[in-house]
């Protein structure tokens, strides 16, 4: 395996909050090598898009704050690098793009100043060399009549026009990561295709890593080489794209997987795990996916098991793994008879 | 062959946009434009299409909360656009409706109980003790609890929500239900247990479905059949398995082919189409889809392809089929 390029480190970042403290990332550890795509996927608050704010030091502080652990990027712990440092980084080394564009480009310049301004930002260039740069990188994400969208405003143009500006400017900086956030949730699948293929080509053509955020385990096969899965502010799972979802090992993802109604398989009835989705609270005790797992026994509701090693880059959080538990080969089995099956 | 419960001709519903001083009509949006199709009883019909597509102004207007501009519904042989407002009220409880937001169609200052038990009084159950005893029944059918019913909107997660959004459709055993995509909001595991929620209520209740969505494999699910719609038309419609295995409208193709599969063996041909839908105050010309439509010909840039009958119940609007 390449280089890491960025690494968090036992990463903790809690909201301190009129109705108590949130603990939103809560031990999260992962790594993201050069040039690969690594996916973070789980559901709503279960603390994706915190995580990612928390490398670009860009969680609303207050409420928010980093309480603890490190976010090491190509060696440099940035978690506690000062704001100068971090503007240096954000949009340069490390790019970043929303789910709503709309919220990160301003809507009262034109889009090709934006555009100009990052081409400037990065390359000593002139105005109009600028200029030209940025109706060319327009082009090369597929805007329409770029010359003249060059000159319009972020609201006069589609939403998948909106994140093609963003991934122009995403990319006319060359960072060495991008980190999506729900890139294309809001968009029709017709425009996603087009999204996605963009930023495969941004990372087979400039090797820029990528971190997908995403709840959309369709774009997960598509996009990424491996990937985490997140509940309730902690990893439950990692592993390669294939391991999650072909042989998933904790009792979630694989719920999760199961869950899914399936596009090209005939299906009877659809699985669903039971109950709802927790919010991170610093009162758990216990597994977090305790009261909604069919496999849970007396040590899941009593401790927080680790994040077991299951072999290089492949992790459970799940006592089922753990050695001294002695479960059957290849994990928790669903009974094929089970009638939700 | 089980009878039509409900029969849409030729519904066109226009919006029209004004504008200036005078606030003439300006320009006009043609949201649905000349859709027909069948539901037959005890059936779901699947409807996508992307975002603008016009399957929500298509729900409305079935139950007349939009006043369609030019059309017919027939529901149970009846055509109840033709309806004055006090026998329409007197059928609205035959049809329901229910939202992708949950939380924006609950009132958040009324309790559960209130929420479910409005239609209840509104069609004439004034007993208060009887309201009370149906809500509770309601609340078990879709899987809450009975002391619930005490309880506001905001104590409840997403899929909670939508369970309340269904136990008040049910509330006067309505025979028809258009979902306008009642899963969208959800999270995927609780996604799971409110599609099995519906589908156990229609084996129940014998209910018939339109069932909304933008979400393909949702829909492959949940419908027997489906129909697709692009630009206020629709340009397929086929049983669910014939329509996803052999889809003939070329937007249909690219659609299916643009779905994220979560199987990284997944051979998929992947058509991906150029440009944006275009504005439908402003469509195209002949076939809508021909902006972007890789098998573009010439006659299709001038006549509107038809929506006909191509194999024993496809329908498809496209002149490679005529
Ligand atoms: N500004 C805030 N104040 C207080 N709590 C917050 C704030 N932002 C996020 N949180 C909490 O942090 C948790 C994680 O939120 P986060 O936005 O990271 O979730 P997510 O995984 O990105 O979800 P989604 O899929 O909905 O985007 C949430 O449960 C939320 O309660
Ligand atoms: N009240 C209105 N006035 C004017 N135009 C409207 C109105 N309601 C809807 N439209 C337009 O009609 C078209 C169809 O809208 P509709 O809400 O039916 O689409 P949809 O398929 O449900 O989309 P989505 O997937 O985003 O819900 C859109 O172009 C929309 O902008
Ligand atoms: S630790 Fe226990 S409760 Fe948690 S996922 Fe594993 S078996 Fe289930
Ligand atoms: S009618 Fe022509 S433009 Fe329209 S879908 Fe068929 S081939 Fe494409
Ligand atoms: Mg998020
Ligand atoms: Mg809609």
């Amino acid at each position: 395996m390449s280089d890491v390029i960025l690494e968090l480190n036992e990463l903790h970042t809690h909201f301190f909050t009129d109705s108590g403290e949130v603990p939103a990332v809560d031990g999260v550890s992962f790594k993201l090598h050069k040039g690969e795509v690594v996916g973070v996927v789980g559901e709503s608050g279960c603390g994706k898009s915190v995580t990612s704010l928390s490398v670009m030091q860009l969680v609303p502080n207050p409420p928010g704050r980093i309480v603890s652990g490190e976010v090491n990027f190509k060696g440099e712990n940035i978690a506690v690098a000062r704001e100068k440092r971090m503007k240096e980084i954000r949009g340069n080394e490390i790019a970043m793009i929303f789910q709503e564009p709309m919220t990160s480009l301003n809507p009262v310049y034109s889009i090709g100043n934006q555009l100009i301004e990052a081409v400037r930002m990065h390359k000593k260039v002139s105005k109009k060399e600028a200029r030209n740069k940025a109706i060319e990188m327009l082009e090369i994400v597929g805007i329409p009549r770029p010359s003249e969208v060059v000159d319009e405003f972020p609201h006069q143009l589609s939403g998948g026009m909106r994140q093609r500006v963003m991934i122009a400017m995403a990319m006319s900086c060359d960072p060495e990561v991008l980190i999506a956030d729900e890139p294309t949730t809001a968009l029709d699948v017709t425009i996603q295709a087009q999204i996605l293929d963009l930023m495969r080509n941004l990372n087979k053509e400039q090797d820029t890593a990528i971190l997908l955020i995403t709840h959309d385990l369709g774009v997960v096969a598509e996009m990424c080489d491996r990937v985490v899965v997140m509940y309730s502010g902690q990893v439950v799972e990692e592993g390669t794209v294939r391991e999650i979802l072909k042989d998933p090992k904790h009792p979630y993802t694989k719920g999760l997987i199961r869950s899914l109604p399936k596009l090209y398989e005939k299906e009877q009835k659809l699985y669903s795990i039971p109950g709802t989705v927790p919010k991170p609270s610093m009162d758990h005790v216990g597994c977090r996916f305790a009261p909604r797992c069919e496999f849970a026994w007396d040590r899941c509701v009593e401790e927080n098991p680790d994040l077991y090693e299951l072999g290089a880059e492949r992790k459970a959080r799940c006592f089922l793994y753990d050695e001294k538990e002695k479960v059957t080969e290849g994990g928790p089995q669903y009974d094929e008879a089970d009638p939700r099956g | 062959m089980t009878k039509p419960i409900l029969e849409v001709n030729n519904l066109k519903k226009y919006f029209e946009i004004k504008g200036g001083v005078f606030g003439k009509t300006v320009a006009e949006v043609k949201a649905v434009d000349d859709v027909s199709f069948t539901v037959n009883e005890g059936e779901i019909l699947g409807i996508v299409g992307e975002s603008g597509c016009g399957k929500s102004t298509t729900g409305k207007a079935i139950l007349r909360l939009l006043e369609p501009t030019e059309g017919e519904v027939k529901f149970e042989d009846q055509d109840i656009t033709k309806l004055g407002p006090e026998e329409m009220r007197k059928l609205r409880r035959h049809m329901q409706i229910i939202f992708q937001d949950p939380y924006a169609s609950l009132n958040p200052r009324h309790t559960v109980e209130k929420i479910v038990g409005e239609p209840l009084l509104v069609h004439g159950m004034t007993s208060a003790k009887e309201r009370k005893d149906r809500v509770q029944e309601l609340l078990e059918v879709v899987g809450l609890r009975a002391f619930h019913a005490s309880k506001y909107p905001h104590q409840f997660s997403g899929g909670q929500r939508q369970r309340i959004g269904i136990a008040r459709a049910l509330a006067n055993n309505p025979k028809l239900i258009i979902c306008d995509e009642p899963v969208s909001a959800l999270d995927v595991s609780v996604q799971s247990q409110i599609l099995n929620l519906m589908e156990d209520l229609r084996q129940e209740f014998n209910l018939t479905y339109v069932f909304i969505a933008h979400d393909l494999s949702v829909v492959k699910h949940i419908s027997d059949r489906v129909g697709v719609m692009y630009l206020g038309k629709m340009v397929e419609l086929a049983d669910k398995d014939e329509i996803y295995e052999n889809p003939k409208h070329p937007y249909t193709q690219a659609l299916l082919s643009a779905v994220p599969v979560a199987d990284p063996d997944a051979q998929i041909d992947r058509v991906i189409l150029e440009g944006d839908v275009p504005s439908p105050s402003n469509p195209p010309s002949g076939c809508p889809f021909h902006t972007r439509c890789p098998k573009v010909m010439d006659i299709c840039k001038e006549v509107k392809p038809v929506f006909q009958e191509d194999e024993e119940q496809h329908y498809v609007a496209c002149h490679l089929y005529e």
